[in-house]
């Protein structure tokens, strides 16, 4: 197959590679990391875009307290549909999927994850979630309305569309799982030769500890949801309280996914941010086995923390103190990579790129999304703001200030090795700006509210809470005005940008030392490996020597 | 490399039929066992003693059916990491249920 | 001149495939951890209830299927011996063994579960509603752990039965028989989890 994609001696990129299906069915049917890397990129965006407007849709209808646009039913399955499509279509698989696809085996040297197969089959499950999601918002029945939690027994009463929701998130759990056993496959058994452990990439350590959370914590939410199904259909009675059930033990069951889940969420997106600060600072990064030691320690600690989503539901005192200890401790983790990264940039030769820009209001956001988070961990300021906007401000920032903005940083770092192509700086920036300045303007004033005491998924409100909502309204609109402009950027950019380099950056990891865009088999040899991954010491003396002439 | 891979699975001792043979005599009279101590009235410790023969065949399964023992040592450290995982869960659970 | 990149499609990694096998066994044992986790939770608030609702179930039957598993471990786990032995048709009766063994339990289970709906104990009848709340609970959960496991029975049994094909076929030999180890992992978990459901719901007194 690899003598069809000669030309003159050359490989053909893995974009325009001859496979033995044409057109869109060698591309669904393709076992190669890079092109499912893409084809979780597009199905994302595309229910991405549909979250989207439903926030959009949702903030319009708070610009004012009682009916705005949409009544109340309808309000309550928009928040449920926003928070599963985001969370479980948009930003579980987010950066694992997509980068971790495209990016970890050419990072480690590798041709492809070790499970080719089980990666095309965990994008198919995915495409299948998604849609069986889609598809029960017109069954008889109705869109879910339970929000995106499932909390008995009201889920195990309504007659929305629940059990299609709750299989579409056993689906998407199973796709989530597949992708963390591949993963960890591939780090152990794929490495290059000399790729030690301590030599991997800091993106690749942090795919590695999230995928253990994938494999470990994931079940549980499965067998979570099923029992709810369950439940519904044969009323056994283990979460009916009728019955003798405890609705309490649902929210246990839940959360030790969940909890777990964020950091799913968040990990790669920090890993994302330890690739491009050395870059970006000419510099190795500090204390590169704090950070990987890091992100084994919040996916460790971080599945030990879950009850501080129920401490206002009537736990034993015991239980709800070991829980706000357990999390004040999951902060020091993360901390350190603050601490690392702002050390790696201090007094580094800092090149004010578009990635950068992302990374730096990640930091930005990501502080106050953690540091909210530390307040809510404190049990009498949690009795306070639980259940107010002040949690909906706090996840946003982390979600997606921080993720979020971690994968559209990931996307403009990694865009021109993907594509081939280079996007224009300029209109990057100014997108950069008004996504910044929106996300704020819409985030920031929830803590405000929430401090005041405005209830979440509540569609009416208070006349004193309206100043806030039109605040943040106007920032959803800067921020969708933000978004529309990164994407316009990026797609003339595959249209007609300028050919990028192999290394337009100057990275030092493995993916920058092969063609832009990538041939079908990565690297014509396998790579030995010798340095690090960030291993700017032949840079310095270069411009060390270059300011003595 | 893949030839080291090839000869990697004649490197480990195979197991002959008698060891697993017996290995089931042993799991069968741990059923008895099990069994046996069920009838006698030990009141609370029926759970605790019943686990704990549950555990011993289930190590048995893991290290010699399974061929956990014989295998590279990454296997048992992953073992380790997900039982630990399930434990941790069960006895958070548990500082809500147990007390006050 | 053909690249070295394509000579790697030749190479063959066992040791990672296992790895991939035992990762995806976590994912089982965490799913069946979770009813665990239910279960030992309304163990502890109805301790009375579970085991007087634990008498309706028949030790003697309970005690058959765990010696049936037992021994379709034994039956998996030799027939691996077979095929390193090179012995192909003693590792497909093996394997057959193994499947007949697991039929028959099932077979059990089919006739406990009817035995109890036909005394009216099924989630929703009467007869249940009008127990203790410890009991309701207790049969849903015997028939949700039970149904569950069951349902692994089912898929382990379609896992050997391509197990078994293969190795007849000789896909699986001697020297390439990783995907008969990986069937047999499988079976092994679906043991274990058994070996622990007996004490649970059997063995309350």
């Amino acid at each position: 197959m690899t003598e069809n994609n000669r030309s003159s001696g050359v490989l053909a990129d893995y974009l325009h590679a001859k496979t033995d299906r044409k057109g869109l069915l060698g591309w669904i049917f393709s076992t190669d990391h890079k092109r499912i890397g893409i084809l979780y990129l597009i199905s994302m965006l595309i229910f991405f875009s549909i979250a989207v407007l439903l926030g959009v849709l949702m903030r319009l209808e708070l610009l004012t307290p009682g009916k705005t646009i949409i009544d109340a039913q309808t309000y309550n399955t928009f928040f449920t549909l926003h928070g599963i499509m985001m969370i479980f279509l948009f930003i579980i698989p987010g950066l694992p999927a997509v980068f971790g696809n495209f990016m970890l085996p050419l990072m480690i040297g590798a041709k492809d994850v070790f499970f080719p197969r089980l990666n095309l089959f965990s994008w198919w499950l995915f495409v299948t979630g998604g849609v069986l999601a889609l598809v029960s918002l017109f069954l008889p029945g109705g869109p879910v309305d339970t929000g995106w939690t499932f909390y008995v027994p009201y889920s195990i009463r309504t007659t929305t569309n629940v059990i299609p929701a709750l299989f579409a998130a056993f689906i998407l759990g199973f796709s989530s799982i597949l992708t963390g056993l591949n993963f960890i496959t591939t780090i152990h058994r794929m490495r290059a030769p000399g790729m030690s452990w301590f030599k991997m990439p800091l993106f690749a350590w942090s795919l590695y500890a999230t995928a253990w959370v994938q494999i470990l914590a994931t079940p549980i939410v499965g067998i979570t949801l099923l029992l709810v199904a369950i439940e519904r259909l044969f009323g056994v009675g283990i979460f009916d309280p009728a019955l003798g059930g405890d609705p309490v033990l649902y929210q246990h069951l839940f959360w030790i996914y969940s909890h777990p889940a964020v950091y799913i969420m968040i990990l790669p997106g920090l890993g994302v941010v330890s690739e491009i600060i050395p870059v970006f600072a000419r510099k190795t990064i500090f204390g590169y086995k704090f950070i990987a030691f890091s992100s084994l320690s919040i996916a460790f600690v971080g599945s030990l923390v879950w009850a501080h989503h129920m401490f206002t539901v009537g736990m034993s005192n015991t239980g709800m103190f070991i829980f706000s200890l357990l999390t004040f401790l999951v902060s020091i983790p993360s901390a350190i990579k603050v601490f690392n990264w702002i050390a790696t940039l201090y007094k580094g030769s800092i090149q004010i790129e578009v990635p950068l820009l992302f990374i730096l209001s990640f930091i930005f956001q990501f502080c106050i999304g953690g540091l909210t988070g530390l307040m809510l961990g404190v049990l009498a300021v949690n009795i306070h703001v639980q259940d107010t906007y002040f949690v909906v401000g706090h996840f946003h920032y982390v979600m997606f200030g921080g993720t979020g903005f971690g994968l559209i940083a990931a996307l403009h770092y990694w865009f021109p090795k993907m594509f081939g192509k280079m996007y224009k700086k300029i209109p990057a920036i100014i997108g950069w700006l008004f996504l910044t300045l929106g996300f704020n303007v819409l985030y920031f004033p929830f803590f405000f509210l929430g401090y005041m005491g405005m209830p979440r998924r509540y569609y009416d409100y208070l006349p004193e809470y309206q100043t806030y909502h039109v605040i943040s309204t106007v920032g959803s609109w800067l921020l969708v005005i933000g978004l529309i402009i990164i994407a316009i950027n990026l797609i003339s950019a595959l249209r007609k940008g300028e050919k990028a380099p192999a290394d337009p950056w100057g990275g030092k990891t493995l993916e920058w030392t092969i063609p832009s865009p990538p041939p079908v088999e990565n690297f014509e040899t396998i790579p030995v490996v010798t340095k690090g991954p960030y291993d700017y010491s032949e840079v310095l003396t270069q411009e060390v020597e270059g300011k003595k002439h | 490399m893949d030839q080291q891979n090839q000869q990697h699975n004649h490197d480990h001792q195979p197991i002959g039929y008698a060891r697993y043979i017996l290995l089931w005599f042993g799991l069968i009279a741990l059923t008895g066992t099990t069994v046996a101590i069920a009838g006698i009235h030990l009141g609370k410790w029926v759970i605790i003693t019943s686990l704990t023969i549950a555990s011993i065949k289930s190590l048995l399964v893991l290290n010699v059916f399974m061929h956990l023992k014989f295998e590279d040592r990454i296997f048992r450290i992953f073992v380790l990491v997900a039982l630990a995982t399930l434990i941790v869960f069960i006895v958070l659970t548990f500082f809500d249920y147990a007390f006050y | 001149m053909i690249s070295a990149a394509e000579n790697i499609h030749i190479h063959r990694d066992d040791v990672g495939t296992k790895i991939g096998m035992w990762l995806f066994l976590f994912t089982e044992l965490i799913l069946f951890g979770g009813m665990f986790i239910v279960y030992a939770v309304y163990r502890f608030k109805f301790p009375a209830e579970f085991q007087l609702a634990a008498m309706e179930l028949d030790t003697f039957i309970g005690t058959v299927n765990t010696i049936i598993l037992l021994t379709s471990s034994l039956t998996i786990a030799l027939s691996i011996v077979a095929i390193q032995q090179g012995r192909k048709y003693l590792s497909v009766l093996l394997i057959f063994s193994t499947i007949l063994l697991a039929i028959l339990f099932l077979v059990n289970k089919y006739y406990e579960w009817g035995h109890k709906i036909s005394v009216g104990i099924y989630p929703q009848s009467e007869e249940l509603l009008k127990k203790p709340q410890g009991e309701i609970i207790y049969f849903g959960l015997y028939y949700v752990m039970t149904g569950l496991h069951a349902l692994h029975v089912v898929i382990g049994i379609v896992v050997l039965m391509i197990m078994g094909i293969l190795v007849a076929r000789g896909k699986i030999k001697q020297d390439a028989y990783v995907r008969l180890e990986a069937g047999g992992l499988y079976w092994h978990l679906v043991d274990i989890i058994w070996i622990f459901l007996f004490p649970l719901f059997y063995l309350i007194t």
